[in-house]
């Protein structure tokens, strides 16, 4: 479905990413992992066209898009939860899950009814601005958001990051409840454990290069990751 | 008898004072009304300032000279070529927003992720550009805007008279307000605007295209420009290739005064505005109007640095 092909990146001088290559197959969870600053963010902002690779090619369902303008992106079927989840802060909950199905011709009613289903919390708070919502909260709307436009590829980055281990255990879970509906998933996540836990397969990064992958039952066995990665 | 001349004496002295007082409220009355009329124009230059700095996030300093520039158009389609007022005021229109548009597009598009001086600087450059453009073309020399139309002016009482350009004028500024007010808060492209300016990044993931919106910005500013150019042109009917600057550093001033990023805080900083000075200009002293005008922005940022309306933002990391 995805096919990154040998990508580099670079931020001025500094060389974010090198030679990386991987691949999500339709109806995967692959993760991400690695520690802060691995370049786990510089990829996923590539594939979205928000940064450019130098070299290789990006592909997504036979399509080269290395080159597509981001906002053409959504309307390919790709959408992506970015880290610290940027929802607009100033406007209401149900304007933010607007601003998601900005690239269908109108909001549908089934897709917020089903982001509704997935976080009765936005219901609740369908009025309230965006920027009162707690963190958790604030997660649930960026990914609300992001499936309003039914895409058939969901990249979010660390959408663990700062929440309290039952929030944690919640997003996780909704990520699988979106999975088994059939969305295919691109997850970044510093938090190893959980991710390997719900992926089919996942690719390790180590300061901009893949060091390995496996499936997610693999690398959660693996003595190399439990030592770098899970603690123990 | 005598007591008669005392009691018609103290009559005669109650109707002085009460005459008095009634001149002085109708005076005030008057001035109230004129600076009404002169802050609903500050109001509509305020509107175009706060709509691109809320949402392309900079101060377009040239939006001043879109209103020359809308000014001349109006004199050079009416005056000159005998267009009708109508057709006049749309031409002005029409080239106003593609002048927004244009200079978005030459100027600032190049300086998105510039840092906002390099970007003011600019602006500031683009509004000499034009002033001077329109010195070659035009001339030093002031040109008069014909009258484009007659509206009866509205007689209360004796001496309160308003006018027709204050009807016009504050008229339209609501219609105006209330309109873009709808535009920002329940059309689709009023929320992508309101994204864009939040979150440019995140817009795009959304698949907002964030240079059209700009550009569209751009348009609906320079609109306000060219309506705030037919308030003026109508008014005061001279106009030279500087008379954009004073209005528009005064409605820069009234735009920061209500909030700036602020639609109400446009409208009610623009008014507020034009009423103190008018006040001043009566009551303290025409010399110190300006002093007093910017003496008060200073005060109420002091005591509030968002300005009236303005909106703190807070983040949640």
């Amino acid at each position: 479905m995805l096919k990154a092909d040998d990508l580099n990146v670079y931020y001025g001088k500094i060389h974010a990413i090198k030679n990386v290559s991987f691949e999500v197959k339709n109806g995967e969870i692959v993760s991400l992992i690695g520690a802060n600053g691995a370049g786990k963010t510089t990829i996923l902002h590539t594939i979205s066209g928000l940064l450019r690779s130098t070299t290789g090619s990006i592909t997504f369902e036979d399509k080269n898009i290395s080159h597509i303008e981001p906002h053409k992106l959504v309307r390919h079927g790709l959408s992506h939860v970015p880290e610290g989840r940027h929802v607009f802060l100033q406007m209401t909950v149900l304007e933010n899950l607007e601003m998601g199905a900005y690239s269908m011709k109108k909001v549908s009613p089934s897709a917020l009814k089903r982001v509704y289903e997935l976080f009765p919390r936005l219901e609740e708070r369908k009025n309230q601005i965006a920027g009162t919502l707690s963190g958790g909260e604030q997660q649930m709307l960026a990914m609300g958001r992001a499936i309003m436009c039914h895409p058939k590829l969901l990249m979010l980055d660390e959408p663990s990051m700062g929440l309290s281990p039952i929030l944690v255990d919640q997003i996780f879970s909704i990520i699988k409840d979106l999975h088994s509906v059939g969305t295919t998933i691109l997850l970044v996540e510093q938090n190893a454990g959980k991710a390997l836990a719900i992926s089919d397969r996942a690719y390790v990064l180590e300061s901009g290069r893949i060091v390995l992958s496996g499936t997610g039952k693999e690398l959660a066995e693996s003595e190399e990751i439990k030592k770098a990665y899970l603690g123990g | 008898m005598r007591k008669c001349v005392y009691v018609g004496f103290i009559v005669k002295n109650i109707l002085t004072i009460i005459f008095r007082k009634v001149t002085q409220v109708t005076n005030l009355i008057v001035t109230l009304i004129q600076g009404i009329s002169l802050g609903s124009i500050y109001a509509l230059i305020a509107l175009g300032y706060t709509m691109v700095y809320g949402i392309a996030k900079m101060l377009n300093f040239a939006h001043g000279d879109i209103i020359m520039v809308g000014a001349y158009l109006i004199y050079t389609s009416v005056a000159l070529a005998h267009c009708s007022p109508i057709l006049g005021i749309l031409i002005s229109v029409a080239s106003c927003a593609l002048l927004g548009i244009v200079i978005e597009f030459l100027a600032y598009r190049l300086l998105r992720r510039a840092s906002s001086l390099s970007v003011l600087i600019t602006a500031i450059g683009v509004s000499y550009f034009l002033q001077n453009i329109a010195l070659l073309v035009f001339g030093s020399e002031p040109k008069s805007i014909p009258v484009l139309f007659n509206i009866p002016a509205i007689q209360i009482g004796n001496s309160i008279t308003i006018t027709g350009e204050t009807m016009l004028t504050l008229g339209l500024t609501v219609i105006i307000m209330t309109a873009l007010t709808i535009f920002i808060n329940k059309t689709k492209l009023g929320k992508a605007m309101r994204a864009v300016s939040e979150d440019k990044d995140a817009a795009m993931l959304m698949g907002i295209n964030v240079n059209r919106t700009i550009s569209i910005t751009f348009a609906i500013g320079s609109i306000m420009a060219a309506f705030a150019s037919l308030c003026y042109g109508i008014s005061y009917t001279y106009i030279k290739p500087t008379t954009g600057s004073m209005p528009g550093i005064k409605a820069f001033t009234a735009a920061v005064f209500g909030g700036i990023g602020s639609i109400p805080g446009a409208m009610l900083g623009g008014i507020l505005l034009g009423v103190i000075e008018k006040l001043s200009m009566a009551y303290i002293s025409t010399q110190f109007t300006d002093a007093i005008v910017f003496g008060v922005l200073i005060l109420v940022l002091i005591i509030k640095p968002t300005g009236l309306l303005g909106k703190q933002i807070r983040e949640k990391v």
